[in-house]
């Protein structure tokens, strides 16, 4: 990776909004060349999408998540790839990932009610016959995300004006 | 009653700082965004707070010897050498200070006889001068300027040298105007020491955060100036500690035993938690290639080119700095004083900067801005200064 694609990736992270021109200045590169790279980190699929960091709880939907600890039997040949890929293509899935430890993927489901989350787990999670079991644990509340803290709002605790 | 008897009226009549009347209306609002911020706007790494943390809960809550904590010494002789290729002995050439506006202090008052001159460049921090009142001396500014990048020119220097100079403040990299002094810049100057043999006090408290692949000289490194030279620097700035109070001076030990002496009898140390904390700085920096400092270093960077660029295109002149961080454009154009610039932008549109001239009478015609603070900060308050120069 190039130093460009680093600083763009680490500017962008911050703030997917910076338009092509700040970016060029800050990164000191020209605004073609900025424009290039990211459409290169974009096709190598290294950025995925450009998505804001949403705070549910201050809107109306209801929302509930739930981490599912899901111990599966790896299959001949594909390993755990073939059970995740099943996993990963329900749209309640917004999270997969494979685990070292006591079970094997880690599952982020999202759903509208308590009893569509019990519904997904009982009837289209635990019923996939490579799954031998599964732990779910909902989430009560919601501190930190993305590097963003929900709740408190960032203090500056330095002076306005110093010398 | 009336104290004007009992005070000292040369104390009496150093005129307060000019940052502090922006300070009393800027901090009345509460929505007001501030470019007048001289401090970094990260946090100290966790790693060298926790440092503290646990050396207080271990109980290490003495005071430490007056030099400052050996291992500190150490740390900061190795720091030194390493980054800036100067020699100085833990032992004997080396003070730790509550930051560095108490090594200002104590050299200036080690140094400075009643009347003796110090050469102060101006536009420069808004200490110096004061202290070298206090020190007993008389401040004589030297003028620096755009045109020269605000780098101290061995001309102006020779041209204020009189028989009673004693020492000249060397303040780069600088704040407030963001200028360096490149190497061959600093060899002229040396040429004027060495002929007329007076002591540099050189600030380096920036000499982390230089820009544009320029890195630091320190002057003493240059041939024949380690004798003549007090390296002032700390860690404030480059590791982002401004509340710790934590700096050094480093120095020929006939000059470092006389501040000792002022250190030991008016201070005692600096706080111990806080050397602690700066000697995690430099043993984690010694051992993982200073990487918060290049971390904070890069981000203020890409923010200073947004800066530049912002005000050039507002149609301001703006010297690139190359050094610190801030930023400090020429408003001339837009026929408004520094101060009332200044005034009419946080009252119009709740920006705050500093007017130049509270940095010396030469700064009269430019503003600093800081751009210690976030990204879109800093766009929404370029974009509201743009609107207040076009609309005057």
């Amino acid at each position: 990776m190039t130093k460009l694609e680093m600083d763009l990736l680490d500017l962008l992270r911050e703030d997917c909004r910076l338009p092509l021109e700040k970016l060029a200045i800050m990164t000191g590169a020209d605004i073609q060349e900025v424009a290039e790279t990211i459409d290169r980190l974009e096709e190598s699929r290294v950025i995925l999408r450009y998505a804001p960091t949403i705070n549910w709880d201050l809107t109306d939907r209801e929302r509930v998540e739930a981490m599912i600890q899901v111990n599966t039997s790896p299959q001949r040949d594909t390993g755990f790839d073939a059970v995740a890929k099943r996993i990963y293509r329900f749209e309640e899935v917004k999270s997969v990932y494979l685990m070292s430890g006591s079970y094997d993927l880690l599952v982020l489901v999202e759903a509208r009610t308590l009893k569509e989350l019990a519904l997904f787990v009982s009837s289209k999670l635990s019923t996939l016959e490579t799954v031998t079991g599964t732990s779910t644990s909902f989430v009560l509340k919601r501190y930190k995300e993305e590097g963003v803290i929900f709740e408190s709002e960032k203090t500056d605790n330095r002076l306005v004006i110093s010398p | 009653m009336t104290y004007e008897k009992f005070l000292n009226p040369d104390i009496v009549a150093v005129p307060p700082s000019g940052i502090r009347r922006f300070f009393d209306i800027a901090a009345t609002m509460k929505d007001a965004i501030s470019l007048g911020v001289g401090e970094p706007d990260f946090v100290t790494p966790y790693h060298i707070r926790n440092a503290a943390i646990n050396s207080i809960l271990d109980g290490e809550t003495q005071y430490t010897g007056n030099r400052g904590l050996p291992g500190l010494l150490k740390e900061i002789s190795f720091y030194l050498e390493s980054r800036y290729g100067t020699k100085y002995d833990p032992a004997h050439e080396i003070m730790v200070t509550v930051g560095a506006s108490e090594a200002i202090d104590i050299a200036l008052r080690a140094l400075v006889s009643a009347g003796d001159e110090v050469l102060v460049p101006e536009p420069s921090y808004v200490s110096y001068s004061p202290s070298v009142i206090f020190a007993g001396g008389k401040p004589v500014g030297v003028e620096t300027t755009a045109e020269d990048e605000f780098r101290l020119t061995p001309e102006a220097v020779r041209k204020a040298i009189t028989p009673r100079t004693k020492a000249l403040i060397l303040p780069y990299p600088n704040n407030p105007t963001g200028g360096i002094m490149p190497r061959e810049d600093l060899e002229k100057l040396a040429e004027v020491i060495r002929e007329k043999e007076i002591i540099v006090i050189s600030d380096e408290i920036y000499s982390e955060l230089t820009y544009g692949g320029v890195k630091h000289t320190s002057f003493a490194s240059l041939p024949g100036m380690w004798d003549y030279t007090l390296t002032i620097n700390g860690f404030s700035k480059a590791f982002a500690m401004t509340g710790w109070r934590v700096g050094y001076i480093c120095g020929p030990a006939p000059m470092l035993d006389v501040m000792l002496k002022i250190h030991q009898y008016s201070i005692l140390c600096a706080p111990r938690a806080g050397q602690v904390a700066a000697m995690e700085a430099l043993r984690i920096g010694r051992d993982n290639g200073y990487e918060d400092v290049i971390r904070m270093r890069e981000s203020y960077d890409r923010r200073r080119r947004l800066m530049v660029e912002g005000f050039r295109s507002m149609g301001l002149d703006c010297f690139e700095p190359l050094g610190a961080f801030y930023v400090f454009p020429s408003i001339k154009t837009t026929g408004l004083t520094s101060e009332e610039f200044c005034s009419r932008l946080l009252q119009e549109k709740k920006v705050a900067c500093v007017p130049g001239t509270a940095f010396g009478a030469c700064g009269e015609g430019h503003i600093r801005c800081s751009y210690a603070t976030s990204i879109d900060k800093l766009n929404v308050a370029l974009d509201k200064m743009a609107d207040f120069v076009k609309n005057l």
